[in-house]
């Protein structure tokens, strides 16, 4: 079984990144709750990693949550230019500190800024002036299935991890008789 | 609830080590709107003119302008004041990328240090955890790799530090503050690097109220959009290959002399060739679409920034290329020394050495090559050895402690500190009286909303007024009367002195990048902020609701609280002089006269000091009964009060 399927993508030039961070900006206030209640780059789920000394600008997105880091780590060499470990990898994993929410330290995920009305395009991307940042969508036939995991579920999964399974599913069932 | 500023700053005293937490007071905002305006009152308070730059007593103030960390784009400056130890005065600097953001973030708006570390220490501020810690194992090491192994030493990535080289370590009047890819210049390292203080590194993940949040976001991407789309915004020189407009006007050597027809064709290809090739790339500073710093890499040294008129400095302070340039700049940013006072310094060494004043005895196996002896007197003064202790103390008080007539080459002074090598032909009045009167040392810092030439075409005038925004009236009538190479009237040289200053002032309070405001409009007419859209932003981030008339009202006061703090420290009319040679075409009489204009408009003596009458209707009655229990004004001494100009 297949089915159409939307494919969003946000394209990285890292050339072009001037490292301004108006994308974080963005991105923190147009997920804050009430939406624009603030700006703090500390809640985006976009993020710049910067090595000024190593001329490293990148972008990256929060994917997905990881409750372990992988086995071994990445690096890369691209045109003799070394980036940091990781610096392509958007999971929300313990070995870093992006993509946790400052206070609660709960998984931030994009979600390419869904909404209604529907924006034409991503916030980060609509105030990169420079073009780091492009969007695209196209049609494609995927296999049916469930959708990824949203904010809930893996705020829920990393709960789950820190406390147990057990004690969250009796917290929410006394949540649910208390209601 | 306090919007826009976090309503804390920290108390450190470095003598005894301890931290404190501050509330600060929310009357201040609505006097002073923060930056400079709450640094000055702070000043005010607690630094007496007894105070002297190196005593423990002398305050180190960083502070996070009013709209710093808010969604308004450009407001990213972190204010540096102090006392300086090269003018005695009042120091102001100022310096953008991520500091300032990243403060506010972390609960402060403000840093104050006082006393002296006993050995190098350095201040890490992780949200509501912060602490000194030792830096001596720093000592010595460049202000970017300072920054790089704090950040590993803390295990944080993320944070954003201020550093002293070298240069700063050892006070060395020169000496800056760097940042990521800004620096604070001016000389305010000497003081950080007397305080032995090393390093300030923070870490901020605290959320910022803002007085209307959805509004400020709107205004705020429409702005951002605007700025980007706007020509006429950011370091619209830095991204040029054609450097005809500084080579070809600005002094070489020792601010001596210009050279016409060096740039051509040929030079411009070569030179932009070499900029490319060292360029890792354009870079911006935070929540701005304009990228005005190169990120440069020369073989052998660390990354540096490159930002503003530094790209030719030193060469022509030199007489030597670019390449020269970036060179050396490589050397001087790890140590951390101005862009614009150093050269002047090594320039007026060489000239000194030319004219027999300084002699083989003095710098021992001192080069042939103009570029050598650069990179030799450079290490004497970061290290203050030899002459260069004398050196080290910049241009003014080195030619006095060298003596031997080394007096005659400090010709580009004014108020002890070096100027922009511009030596120009015809008395220009508005910048005579930005000069003579600035409290801020440098005339980037002063001129910049008014333009500095007319379009020679009266149809062209119009139609540049037309779209002239930003101007009060009154500068529209001057503008379509000013005729190429004919001098403003008297009246409009007050005012335009005036509204160049007050657009800084402002600035310079809420954290605003000048480059999108106060200096932007000499060139083209078109700042993306001016007086009368800055009232909707600082209302809608701040909640501070101001007409364009009180925001000019409230700059004023901090103009008159600034000059307030020079006066007690000795400033009065006597100091108020351009370099003698800045101009080739003097006229005194004129000059005198329009400066007592400028004092009566001011609402000052005719000594340059603010009169009882004007401190009291600006609401510093305090400050008038201090100096008058000084006998710096005598009861009498009520009149003229400013004049009122609408905006």
């Amino acid at each position: 079984m297949t089915e159409k399927c939307l494919i969003k993508t946000i394209k990285v030039d890292p050339d072009k990144c001037i490292g301004c961070r108006a994308c974080e900006l963005a991105c923190s206030a147009f997920h804050a709750k009430p939406r624009y209640s603030s700006a703090n780059p500390a809640r985006s789920r976009i993020r710049v990693v910067f090595d000024e000394l190593n001329d490293i600008y990148f972008p990256i997105r929060s994917v997905a949550y990881t409750p372990a880091e992988c086995a071994g780590r990445h690096a890369y060499v691209l045109q003799g230019k070394e980036y940091p470990e990781c610096a392509f990898c958007g999971n929300i994993c313990p070995s870093r500190d992006y993509f946790y929410e400052p206070d609660s330290k709960l998984p931030l995920k994009c979600d390419m800024c869904e909404s209604t009305p529907e924006l034409e395009e991503p916030v980060c991307v609509a105030v990169c002036r420079v073009n780091a940042l492009t969007y695209e969508v196209r049609e494609e036939e995927v296999a049916a299935g469930e959708e990824g995991p949203d904010e809930l579920e893996i705020g829920l999964e990393a709960l789950a991890d820190e406390y147990g399974l057990d004690k969250v599913l009796d917290a929410v069932a006394r949540i649910a008789g208390k209601g | 609830m306090r919007y826009a500023e976090t309503g804390f700053r920290l108390e450190v005293d470095l003598t005894r080590g301890s931290i404190q937490k501050v509330p600060t007071e929310p009357s201040w905002t609505e006097m002073f709107l923060g930056g400079q305006g709450t640094a000055a009152k702070i000043l005010w308070d607690r630094v007496g003119p007894e105070v002297q730059a190196f005593d423990p007593e002398n305050l180190l103030i960083f502070t996070a302008g009013l709209l710093v960390g808010t969604p308004v784009p450009g407001a990213n400056r972190t204010v540096v004041n102090t006392i300086s130890p090269q003018t005695g005065l009042y120091a102001h600097s100022i310096f953008g990328a991520f500091f300032g953001p990243e403060l506010k973030h972390a609960g402060y708006d403000q840093i104050v240090f006082r006393g002296k570390a006993p050995d190098l220490v350095y201040l890490w501020i992780h949200n509501d955890k912060v602490e000194l810690r030792d830096a001596t194992h720093l000592r010595g090491k460049g202000a970017q790799e300072t920054a790089r192994l704090i950040r590993e030493e803390l295990g944080v990535p993320e944070a954003q530090v201020a550093a002293i080289g070298l240069a700063g370590e050892n006070r060395v009047y020169m000496a800056t503050i760097e940042h990521s890819s800004a620096s604070a210049s001016r000389g305010v390292g000497a003081v950080m690097g007397d305080k032995r203080l090393k390093a300030i590194a923070v870490r901020g993940t605290q959320d910022l109220q803002l007085a209307k949040p959805e509004e400020i976001f709107r205004l705020s991407l429409d702005m951002f959009k605007a700025i980007s789309e706007n020509p006429f915004t950011g370091d619209i020189m830095a991204h040029e290959d054609d450097e005809e407009f500084h080579v070809d006007n600005f002094a070489w050597g020792n601010a001596r002399k210009r050279i016409k027809g060096f740039w051509n064709k040929e030079r411009e290809e070569r030179w932009k060739k070499i900029s490319e090739s060292v360029r890792l790339r354009w870079t911006g500073c935070y929540n701005c679409p304009k990228d005005c710093h190169q990120a440069i890499k020369v073989p052998g040294h660390e990354t540096y920034f490159q930002k503003c008129y530094s790209k030719l400095t030193y060469a022509m302070a030199a007489y030597k290329e670019i390449d020269f340039n970036y060179q050396i700049l490589a050397k001087t940013q790890a140590y951390g020394l101005d862009g614009f006072s150093t050269p002047q310094v090594l320039a007026f060494a060489v000239e000194l050495y030319e004219a027999g004043i300084l002699t083989d005895e003095d710098l021992p196996g001192f080069p042939e090559d103009n570029g050598d002896r650069f990179f030799y007197l450079l290490e004497k003064i970061v290290r203050r050895e030899g002459v260069g202790d004398a050196l080290a103390n910049g241009v003014y008080h080195a030619a006095r402690q060298i003596g031997r007539g080394a007096e005659k080459y400090d010709h580009n002074t004014m108020k002890k500190f070096e100027q922009v090598p511009l030596k120009l032909k015809m008395i220009n009045f508005p910048y005579f009286l930005m000069y003579a009167t600035g409290e801020k040392m440098n005339i980037t810092q002063i001129e910049g909303s008014y333009p500095q030439v007319p379009i020679a075409d009266k149809k062209e005038r119009e139609e540049f007024v037309k779209r002239w925004e930003a101007a009060p009236e009154r500068f529209k009538k001057w503008y379509l009367e000013w005729e190429p190479r004919t001098h403003p009237p008297l009246e409009a040289a007050v005012h335009i002195c005036d509204w160049n200053e007050t657009m800084h002032y402002i600035d310079d309070a809420i954290g605003m990048c000048a480059f999108l405001s106060s200096f932007r409009g000499q060139f083209g007419g078109q700042p993306p902020y001016h007086i009368y859209n800055l009232p909707k932003f600082i209302a809608a981030a701040a909640g501070i609701e101001l007409t364009p008339q009180e925001l000019w009202n409230l700059a004023r006061r901090n103009r008159n609280l600034i000059r307030a703090i020079n006066v007690r420290r000795g400033l009065r009319r006597k100091d108020e002089k351009p370099p003698e040679d800045h101009w080739q075409i003097r006229d005194p009489e004129k000059e005198q006269k329009v400066l007592s204009d400028y004092y009566t408009f001011k609402g000052w003596t005719q000594d340059g000091i603010p009169t009882i009458g004007t401190l009291e209707k600006l609401g510093l009655a305090d400050v008038a009964e201090d100096l008058v229990r000084r006998g710096i004004l005598s009861e009498d001494d009520r009149e003229p009060v400013f004049q009122d100009v609408s905006a």
